[in-house]
């Protein structure tokens, strides 16, 4: 069963990544019928704990927490007490303080949220941690992908970009690997990290090869960063090489999808007529955040209100 | 007159073991034989204990002058005889640097005043260690320095590395060499390879050390002179040792317990006390390390002793300092680890952890013969224990080994005829 807190698919169990993708269909039937006020989380705190720059994921936890009727707090490292030099765990005990049932924490570094969940009494929802995990972008990315083919047995997913730091990329094929879903991951060799195989996911070594047959085509975001620190040349030559347009997604499997977690750089990643695509899921990917994260929020709260009786 | 007998224990000899009386006066081993008549001398009973010379770290931060709220001489010291440690031999990344004649003489005589083991300063090679010129290394030596080394801060200059090795023998002083490519360890908190991409933590390729340990060598191999390489942490960094060993190169080399008992599984927990430099390796890395040390292409085992307050380690893993308090626990690791597991001898371990460290660097002690300073160590070899970070005298409780099994207790330490530490529950 879900525990207190969401820290990574890494260690949480099909059965629990099911029970939420189960739980969001009913969220999003709510959210198409624009039923956006409901009674779920009422009296209860979701506080957003941001030490880097979100525009989609931190609105997406905010607005799924008022859907529920949850109240909400952003706080954010640039304008909070963080500036001043207060360590996480001090930063943890303040918000635990105020009684807030859940902290939703972005960190630019790996297991920021494992140590915040230490120490807290709140829930605690990783929504991104340096280059380890960032568990909900992979839930709505299984969302995505269960409603268009129904399930994941036997399903190919291609990852093409900056897999190296790419939390998104780590999450969904520690994920995809429980679910029954093929991963191949495609890279420039500056981007793809070590021992991924032993991960479970298969390293293409051509563009053919990753998108060969794949029902999934996921782009990830290339940071401009990354080409500044010497990891690839330039911009131009990264989307010669690495990156898809039309005459590659042929490769892929005729009825496959396109996803991409966003910020979208057009012309690199992936060109502008992949994303416009009829099969491109981008923006759809947006709205099943939204129904993932209020499923999770939902789950959670409810766990914490079992727990809280029994103290 | 002052004397002290030790009486009846199994006397660590460095090719065997035997039940004989340590007879002392005046802080010196005067005799040793079975069964010592010795009037009006103190005696010490040793009987079911081992008695072995006092170990030597040639490797520890004390981290005064400077960051005394980490560790001071006193409290260093404390831990080193607790740990079965007669002398100890301090790294230069202090603040000020000991860089120059006047700083190590301030550690020299602040650890006679403490009065617990003998400390030996280790002088930096370059001014401030930034890896620029060298320090005044004639001078500091004349003030007690035994060794010189940039650790912490490696020098990235080769052409600097070759001065420091040419210009220290004229002094007979030796370089010890932290190797560490910074270019290729680019920010890194553990070590690359499949854990730090499950972690999603920055890893430090094993090239990042085995790079500098190879130009090193081919330093010392071209300019005729001696290097030390100090913690030794990859398979490929024993095998490029053993290379040079069998080559003739003057090359010596230390690893520490952590690279020979634990693996950087650790890391996955996030727990900053598994943070240290270099970075905790594969379990195959583990095992050549082993086998370095089995084999005798790694000399000496020291401690890496680097204490840091807690809220250094109560931090995100990429914030924590790096760094691990071994002083207290050295021994029982090693013997533990080693010995019990049939990987070395206990003459072989007093060889790694006493007798070696002696002879690269030319202290005094390191074997108990009649004549030579009575530096010496009890233990219990039979005495299994749990370690707690709680019980230690070090300021810094920055271990991965909290809650061990490990076998060996220190019970005494005696640092020239005195006795420093004594196990409290004798």
């Amino acid at each position: 069963m879900l525990g207190k807190d969401l820290l990574g698919l890494y260690d949480t169990s099909a059965e629990d990544i099911l029970s939420i993708l189960d739980t969001a269909v009913g969220m999003k039937k709510l959210l198409t019928q624009n039923l956006k006020k409901l009674p779920h989380l009422q009296g209860r705190t979701v506080t957003t704990l941001f030490y880097e720059n979100s525009t989609r994921t931190r609105c997406s936890f905010e607005l799924a927490a008022k859907y529920l009727g949850a109240g909400t707090v952003n706080v954010s490292a640039s304008s909070s007490s963080v500036q001043k030099g207060e360590t996480l765990i001090d930063t943890g005990y303040t918000l635990d303080a105020m009684k807030n049932d859940v902290i939703v924490i972005r960190h630019p570094m790996g297991g920021a949220p494992h140590l915040l969940a230490k120490h807290v009494r709140a829930s605690v929802i990783n929504a991104g941690d340096g280059m380890n995990e960032h568990p909900t972008q992979a839930l709505l990315d299984f969302y995505t992908m269960r409603e268009k083919f129904g399930g994941f047995q036997g399903l190919k997913v291609a990852i093409l970009g900056d897999i190296k730091h790419s939390r998104v990329a780590k999450s969904n094929v520690f994920g995809l690997k429980k679910l029954g879903a093929e991963v191949c991951l495609f890279a420039p060799g500056t981007l793809m990290p070590q021992g991924v195989e032993r991960l479970g996911a298969k390293v293409a070594r051509s563009r053919e090869e990753a998108l060969a047959g794949a029902n999934v085509v996921m782009g990830l975001r290339i940071q401009l960063e990354r080409m500044h620190g010497g990891l690839f040349p330039s911009l131009a030559e990264y989307s010669q090489y690495y990156g898809v347009g039309e005459d590659f997604l042929r490769f892929a499997d005729k009825d496959c999808i396109v996803m991409h977690p966003g910020p979208v750089n057009r012309g690199v990643e992936f060109t502008s007529d992949v994303i416009d695509a009829p099969n491109s899921k981008i923006t759809e990917q947006v709205l099943n955040g939204v129904a993932v994260r209020m499923a999770l929020l939902f789950l959670l709260i409810k766990n914490r209100q079992g727990g809280e009786k029994n103290e | 007159m002052n004397r002290l007998l030790v009486r009846g224990g199994t006397v660590v000899f460095s090719d065997h073991c035997t039940v004989c009386d340590i007879l002392i006066e005046d802080g010196k081993i005067v005799q040793i034989a079975h069964c010592i008549e010795a009037e009006g001398a103190t005696v010490l009973d040793a009987s079911g204990l081992h008695v072995f010379p006092g170990l030597i770290d040639m490797h520890v931060h004390l981290r005064e002058p400077g960051f005394e709220y980490k560790e001071d001489i006193a409290s260093g010291s404390a831990a080193a005889v607790r740990g079965g440690f007669t002398q100890v031999c301090c790294m230069p990344n202090t603040q000020p640097v000991c860089d120059n004649a006047a700083v190590v003489g301030y550690i020299v005589a602040r650890a006679k005043e403490v009065g617990l083991c003998k400390v030996r300063p280790i002088g930096a090679i370059t001014v401030g260690e930034a890896g620029e010129r060298l320090a005044e290394i004639g001078k500091m030596k004349q003030a007690g320095a035994v060794a010189i080394s940039d650790d912490g801060k490696p020098v990235s200059d080769a052409r600097m590395m070759r001065l420091a090795m040419e210009y220290a023998s004229d002094f007979a002083m030796l370089c010890l060499s932290h190797c560490e490519d910074r270019s290729l360890a680019d920010g890194g908190v553990v070590n690359e390879g499949y854990n730090s991409t499950l972690a999603g933590l920055k890893g430090i390729p094993r090239a990042a050390e085995e790079i500098m340990i190879a130009r090193e060598i081919l330093l010392a191999e071209t300019l005729g002179k001696h290097v030390h390489i100090c913690h030794v942490s990859t398979r490929g960094g024993v095998q490029l040792l053993r290379e040079a060993k069998a080559r003739g190169v003057a090359v010596t080399a230390e690893t520490c317990p952590h690279y020979f008992t634990l693996t950087d599984d650790l890391i996955l927990s996030y727990d900053a006390n598994t943070k240290v430099n270099p970075p905790l390796r594969e379990a195959a890395d583990v095992a050549a390390i082993r086998e370095g040390l089995r084999d005798g292409t790694i000399d000496c085992i020291v401690t890496d002793h680097a204490p840091h307050h807690r809220d250094e380690k109560m931090v995100e893993y990429n914030l924590a300092a790096f760094g691990i308090s071994g002083l207290e626990t050295s021994f029982s690791l090693s013997y533990t680890a080693l010995v019990r597991a049939g990987i070395l001898t206990l003459n072989e371990l007093v060889e790694k952890m006493s007798a070696n460290p002696a002879r690269i660097l030319g202290l005094e002690g390191g074997s108990l013969q009649e004549g030579m300073c009575a530096d010496l160590m009890l233990a219990d070899l039979d005495a299994e224990y749990k370690i707690d970070s709680k019980t230690f005298v070090s300021r810094g409780k920055n271990t991965p080994f909290n809650g061990r099994f490990v076998y060996g207790k220190v019970k005494y330490t005696i640092v020239d005829g005195q006795i420093k530490f004594c196990d409290e529950k004798n």
